[in-house]
């Protein structure tokens, strides 16, 4: 068990007229090895909720422990905690500073006090891991087409070896085939180099293919902790909170309605087609 | 007329050493023919770096063609005295919210527009009344725009282009940076301003849901329009438009995948409805086809 | 602690104070701080502090918001008096150690820190009951007649309230940036200062980047809206003198010719 988060509770501006609960009471446990998407509204309290998981915030009220240890105790390393949960910022690419693609992707190595052969070394490898091709090691990050931006700045956090990886709205801003190349990016991290991922996300049908595993954040509360099949079930309240299950999950539904004897757990395309299929 | 009109657009960046010599030319818009009527909503396609930002910004007279021909609203942009009037009658409304707010307060910053253009005082809050209110954000004009969403910060934005009132609106991505619900917040306001006030719309994108209701969708990759044509006719060519780095919306694509699995569907289903009547079509035409299971019988 | 800044913040409240044109409260505020340097003695001191009394009381702003406007420079009075009470030749009061308090020393430490502490208080009537918009038309207005020395006052004016705006979406900005660069183990608050200011970098060229960009995009977003320059453009709130603004430069007036007699007189 890696993660855990007992009665979690986050204020904003504590003790002044703009005091407001962005995180209530939230019990949580992540695992090794797991993939989880955390779905919710702006302003759910999902940003917030993983900005406690690297110490980046400290709650109000509650704890947290990583690998058994109470993160908010006493000189607790958080230094080092942030380079074991590593995390990617919304538009990442706009943390990128460096004169060179390898110097940038260096920065967290460095501050890790690595020497300058390992720091290149784990550079490396996480660029290759990103798939950026070699001949934009020596270039500047800034000359970069925007994709490529965003696999630098990723690189930049995996570089640091984390057992626990964060992306905070990864695919936002890029075009299709864009998403695609990025989700399946960390698809194959998860898969390859075992990291934990937790993927923060306001697009159910993007995060349906993925994760094994979705919490569903509404009004700093966890709403939602299951199989993806089994939160789209409650697509109905989904929507009254402002989500939306991906649109195969109203499609089986409106199919059910129609008279057809379907199984209305299908959340993606595969699945739907299968279900079908077997009707006709 | 037309409203839109462009013929053989060409627009090259050109990159120059310190000599001033030329080091780099990258053709953003080739040879593109394109042109749209009043009252239309068109949708423009493409992935990231097609060029139609490139195009858009032509529009608005913000970039000059290299060659060809673009008339906006009758109007030649590459003549200089035309630039104020075709940037008025064709707004503008960009990708980022932040960035293209003016003022501190959102009555203020719809008044933008109409000050620079010189309208007397009296109608510029007769103006910035009406075009508030045409967005829904009429009670929010005390507001800091700060404070508000990403979809309503644009709806600010439109506001701010329909107190210039423009024969046209260009939207460029306007809602690549919004959560679903400031997409939908968008897109029905924009929706809107076409059906009751008329305004010709031209909406620039790469989500593909978005164009499911316009007049017609062009697609462009590599600066050039590579695919036009009504939205079912653009959504039935599934695998040229995955060439072009687009995808489809879920529920097309699933018809196109049972399409191809052997079931009699046709070419371009857009809405669930659709998929759900012409599945019921199929049962209900081989009623007594043992495959075909139908729990109220 | 930026929280705690009350300058350049606005206090909505309907008040005389509010309605009148900015360019009389530009005005006044200059007569204001040219009084606090003329004045010398308690019966001046007493005018003055009757006079802003008046106006803070007019203007409806809860004196309290007003004082928490001090707490960002305290530390500045204080040092300011400190400087005052022992570096000022006299004759002496106390003695102790090197320092020395002389009766000029004490009399300039007081009057100092009231100075200062009045400025910061009155300039803040002036921001807490004008919207930096106003206040910005108002200085374009007002510093109108050197446009005809080629001073571009409407561009200085626009970049004015254009990085008022921006301020705010910077500030959230540079939180961002900082988690961001936290989360990859950079380290802002300890080592020596020239570490400290190296630390800053992966801070700062990231800012600097995001605020080329932004203003790069708001040069396009304003010539898409038909931005030409100030020539020609006609004004949403155009500033025009009412009734009240004429009487608030007769009391100004009568305050500073007051102020002039009680000096020399007494």
């Amino acid at each position: 068990m890696s993660l855990v988060l007992k009665d979690i509770t986050y204020r904003y501006s504590q003790e002044t007229a703009y005091e407001k609960t962005a995180l209530d009471h939230v019990n949580l446990e992540i695992h090794d090895g797991e993939f989880i998407g955390i779905i919710g509204h702006t302003g759910s309290g999902k940003s917030t909720l993983v900005q406690h998981l690297n110490g980046l915030l400290k709650a109000t009220e509650g704890v947290m422990e990583y690998n058994g240890e109470n993160i908010y105790q006493e000189k607790y390393d958080l230094k080092s905690l942030r380079t074991q949960v590593g995390m990617v910022f919304q538009y990442p690419e706009h943390q990128l500073f460096e004169a060179t693609v390898m110097e940038d992707v260096c920065f967290g190595p460095k501050n890790q006090g690595l020497t300058k052969e390992e720091q290149l070394e784990r550079a490396k490898e996480a660029l290759k891991s990103v798939g950026l091709k070699e001949k934009y090691y020596e270039q500047s990050p800034f000359e970069l087409s925007g994709g490529q931006k965003r696999r630098a700045a990723i690189a930049g956090v995996l570089a640091m070896k984390p057992s626990v990886l964060i992306l905070d709205e990864p695919t936002a801003g890029l075009d299709p085939k864009g998403r695609d190349e990025i989700l399946d990016l960390i698809k194959g991290m998860h898969e390859k180099m075992g990291i934990t991922v937790i993927l923060v996300s306001h697009s159910m049908e993007d995060v349906a293919e993925y994760v094994d595993r979705i919490i569903v954040m509404d009004n700093g509360s966890v709403l939602y902790d299951d199989v993806p099949r089994e939160v789209f079930r409650h697509y109905e309240k989904l929507e009254e909170i402002g989500l939306a299950a991906p649109q195969v999950t109203y499609l089986m539904q409106d199919l059910k309605t129609a008279g057809f004897e379907v199984d209305c757990n299908a959340t993606t395309i595969e699945e739907a087609k299968a279900e079908i299929l077997k009707l006709c | 007329m037309n409203i839109i009109e462009a013929k053989n657009l060409v627009h090259e960046y050109i990159r120059e050493d310190e000599e001033g010599n030329v080091e780099e030319r990258l053709v953003a818009l080739d040879h593109m023919d394109l042109h749209v009527k009043p009252g239309q909503f068109i949708s423009v396609l493409g992935h990231n770096g097609s060029g139609k930002s490139t195009f858009a910004k032509h529009l608005n007279a913000l970039l000059e063609p290299t060659s060809g021909s673009l008339w906006v609203n009758g109007m030649d942009v590459t003549k200089e005295e035309n630039i104020l009037p075709v940037r008025q009658s064709a707004g503008m409304v960009f990708q980022n919210p932040d960035n293209q707010i003016i003022a501190s307060v959102v009555q203020e910053d719809v008044g933008f527009g109409p000050e620079n253009i010189g309208v007397p005082t009296e109608e510029i809050w007769q103006r910035v009344e009406k075009s508030l209110k045409s967005v829904g954000m009429w009670e929010y004009r005390e507001h800091s725009p700060n404070k508000l969403s990403g979809g309503q910060k644009q709806r600010v934005a439109i506001a701010g282009v329909m107190a210039m009132e423009p024969k046209c609106i260009v939207l460029d991505e306007p809602t690549a940076m919004l959560d679903p619900d400031g997409r939908k917040e968008v897109l029905a306001a924009v929706h809107q301003l076409n059906k009751e006030k008329g305004v010709t719309i031209i909406l620039i994108t790469h989500y593909m849901d978005e164009v499911v209701d316009s007049d017609y969708v062009y697609v462009m990759d590599q600066g050039k329009v590579v695919m036009d044509g009504t939205p079912r006719d653009i959504f039935s060519r599934v695998e040229e438009l995955k060439e072009h780095r687009l995808d489809v919306p879920q529920i097309t694509l699933l018809a196109y995948e049972l399409k191809n699995a052997g079931l009699d569907l046709p070419d371009g289903v857009l809405t669930r409805e659709e998929l759900v009547s012409e599945l019921c079509r199929l049962r209900d035409s081989n009623p007594n086809g043992s495959e075909v299971k139908d729990n109220k019988e | 602690m930026l929280r705690d800044i009350t300058i350049g913040q606005y206090y909505p409240a309907d008040s005389i104070i509010h309605k009148l044109d900015p360019r009389v409260k530009l005005f006044g505020t200059v007569i204001f701080i040219i009084s606090l340097f003329v004045f010398d003695g308690l019966p001046g001191f007493l005018l003055i502090t009757a006079f802003m009394a008046f106006f803070i009381r007019l203007s409806k702003v809860p004196f309290s918001f007003m004082v928490r406007g001090l707490k960002a420079v305290v530390m500045l009075v204080l040092i300011a008096s400190v400087f005052n009470l022992f570096l000022s030749p006299g004759e002496e009061l106390v003695s102790f150690w090197k320092l020395t308090i002389t009766d000029t020393g004490l009399k300039n430490a007081i009057f100092m820190t009231i100075r200062m502490v009045y400025l910061i208080l009155g300039t803040s009537v002036m921001t807490l009951t004008t919207t930096p918009n106003e206040l910005t038309d108002g200085l374009e207005k007002a510093l109108g007649p050197l446009t005809k020395i080629h001073v571009p006052v409407h561009e200085i004016a626009m970049m004015m309230s254009i990085a008022l705006r921006f301020v705010p979406i910077l500030i959230e900005e540079t939180d961002k940036i900082m988690k961001a660069q936290m989360a990859r183990g950079a380290d802002f608050e300890s080592g020596n200062l020239l570490k400290k200011a190296k630390n800053m970098v992966p801070l700062l060229v990231p800012l600097f980047v995001s605020a080329f960009r932004r203003a790069n995009d708001l040069a396009l977003a304003m010539e898409a809206r038909c931005y030409n320059g100030g020539e020609g453009r006609t004004k949403m709130k155009p500033l025009v003198y009412a009734k009240r603004d004429g009487v608030a430069y007769v009391v100004l007036m009568g305050y500073l010719v007051l102020l002039v007699a009680v000096n020399s007189l007494l």
